[in-house]
Formats: structure tokens, sequence, C-alpha cells
């Protein structure tokens, strides 16, 4: 843990809005630049930050690694799961147009949850890479 | 015309500085210093391309979450890069030699953003009138992503997860905590299925 006050004051001021900026990122995606994967990494970038200040030990107690296990594989199952509910519902895999009342909300209603999905499992990777290089040597990876 | 000229020349000029001191130095963190700033160059190159959502994505992934990886996997490696004295005559004669087909081919590319181009006849205008009409997505490059090319991105997505697996299994193996192991393996075992 750093016992510098300024970056630990930065840190936490910080948190919150990279957050922010990640979930805009993440559901801005149709109408302006960004998507799952680059909201993925700015969302982890937050949770690494955090890590890299107050220690590995704190940043687990933040997010602990079964919960990150478990979101790294939801999101996969997510994406998965919008491209079999479209086949139960009687289109192709990953055809979204049934998902909603008009093609068009459902196109909608499907990118949107498809981006999350990408989201929630690259955040959720690069936290679990972060954590298993930072804690290789100590033995402390998740 | 000539602001995006000077522009250009500008980028290609840092990238080509970056690349020389990346050859030149010996140092572990500065070459992971220097790649990140490769990539923040590149990065403003997709932008004056008119290619934010790479730009996006080049600036968080590359300049951003694979420096703190490179940084974090660094504690392992020793400080400084080993001299090489083995003669580099041949690979430099081969890098020589694939630059100059490559400048060579590249002047049979069409001119960026020319409509007559092959790549702008073909399925293009096809994705751009349905972004609008069937999709509704004002950004493209998403509906292209997600709806039009949903496959690949799923694979990408599962191409990202199955890597993520693959490094956390291989660190957990290491012979350094041995009581941890198997436990832990069992643990992702578990949560991965």
């Amino acid at each position: 843990m750093h016992k510098n006050p300024i970056l630990r004051v930065c840190t936490k001021i910080l948190f919150a809005p990279i957050i922010l900026f990640g979930l805009y990122v993440q559901f801005h995606g149709d109408f302006g630049p960004g998507g799952g994967f680059q909201a993925g990494v700015i969302v982890a970038s937050a949770f690494i930050l955090y890590s890299i200040v107050f220690g590995l030990d704190k940043g687990k107690e933040l997010f602990p690694s079964n919960v990150n296990l478990f979101l790294l594989t939801l999101g996969g199952i997510i994406y998965g799961g919008v491209g079999i509910t479209s086949m139960f519902l009687g289109e192709e895999f990953l055809s979204y147009n049934v998902l909603g009342s008009s093609p068009q909300s459902g196109q909608h209603i499907g990118i949107l949850l498809v981006e999350f999905g990408v989201g929630l499992t690259v955040s959720n990777v690069m936290i679990a890479l972060f954590n298993a290089f930072a804690g290789f040597k100590s033995g402390k990876g998740n | 015309m000539i602001s995006e000229l000077l522009i250009n020349a500008f980028l290609v000029t840092v990238m080509l500085a970056i690349a020389i001191a990346l050859l030149k130095t010996r140092t572990v963190i500065f070459t992971v210093i220097l790649t990140s700033a490769y990539s923040l160059v590149a990065a403003l190159m997709f932008i004056t391309l008119d290619a934010v959502d790479v730009a996006f994505t080049e600036a968080s992934v590359g300049a951003g979450i694979s420096t703190i990886l490179f940084l974090a996997a660094m504690a392992y490696l020793p400080k400084k890069e080993e001299e090489n004295f083995s003669n580099q005559f041949l690979p430099a004669l081969s890098c020589i030699v694939l630059g100059a087909i490559l400048i060579w081919c590249s002047y049979d590319l069409p001119q960026i953003g020319l409509i007559s181009s092959p790549i702008h006849q073909h399925i293009v205008p096809d994705y751009i009138l349905g972004s609008r009409n069937d999709i509704g997505i004002p950004n493209i490059v998403t509906s292209v992503l997600a709806s039009y090319r949903g496959y690949d991105t799923f694979g990408e997505t599962i191409v990202v997860f199955t890597a993520g697996v693959a490094v956390l299994v291989l660190l957990q193996n290491n012979k350094k905590n041995p009581k941890n192991t198997k436990s832990k393996i069992n643990k992702i075992d578990k949560k991965v299925g």
C-alpha cells in the first residue's frame, strides 16, 4: 500500500468517475464511439488502480475473486444466452429481430445485452489477469 | 489537405522516433513505456483516419491496460535485456525486403475514402442503409460489430474468456505454493464448469 496521501485521495476521488465513464461508454456505444470491449477495459482499470494504490488484499476485499470468476463466465453466458433465446423464439442464432415487439426494438435489446456480456467478460478477465500476475509470487493469485 | 499532410507527417515521425528508441533501449521498463507511447500515437493515427472506435480501443487496450499488465508481469523479468551479439544480417535483410514489398504494394491501394473502391461497393452499402432502416442505430460500427457480425464478436468474447482462464490456470500451477494449487484449481474448475 502506498503511503503517499495524494495518490490515495486521488484514487478515491477518481474511482467512481472512471466507472461512470465506463458505463457511459458501455451504454452509449449505440450512438457514439465505444462498446463492450472499451468499456470493459475502462471499468477494469478503476479496480486495478485501486489494487495498485491500496494493495492487492484491499482490492480483493472490494472485489472478491469468486465474484470476479463468476462474472467472467456470466458475460459469455449472457452473449450465448441471447443467441439461444432468439433460437427458442423461432429465429436463427443471434438474430435479434424476435426479441422485441418490433424488429428494430428487438435489435436494440439484443445489441444492448450482447455488448453488456462483452463488457462483463472483458473487464473481469482484465481484473483476474492483473490479480494473477500481481499475486503470482506471493501465491495470492485468485 | 495540407494540414492533414502535416499531421500525418508529424505522427509518422513520432512513430519512427519511438520505434528507433525501442530498438536502442535494453531496459525492460523503457520498452514497456515506449510500447505504450507507440500505441497512443497509433490511436491518434486512427483518429486522423476517422476510425474513432478503433482509436478508442487502441488507446484503452493498447496504451492502457496492456501496459499495466506488462508492468505487473515485469516484476518477474530481469531488469535488463541481454545484449545480442549474434549476426543479424539475415533478419535485417528479410525485414528490409518485406518492408520494400509492402511499400511497393501500397502504390496499388485505392485512395482512402474513395467511394468507387471495391470495399465500398460489395456489402458496405447494405450495412450503411440497414443500420439506419433495419437496426436504427446511428453508430454503424456497433451495428456491424454486434448485429451483422454477431458471430465474430461472440467468437472474440470466447477467445478473451479462454485466454483469461488459460492464464489463470497456468499461473495457479506454480510450484511455489503447492498446498494452495490443488484446491484452487478445483475451485476454478467448479466455476468454469
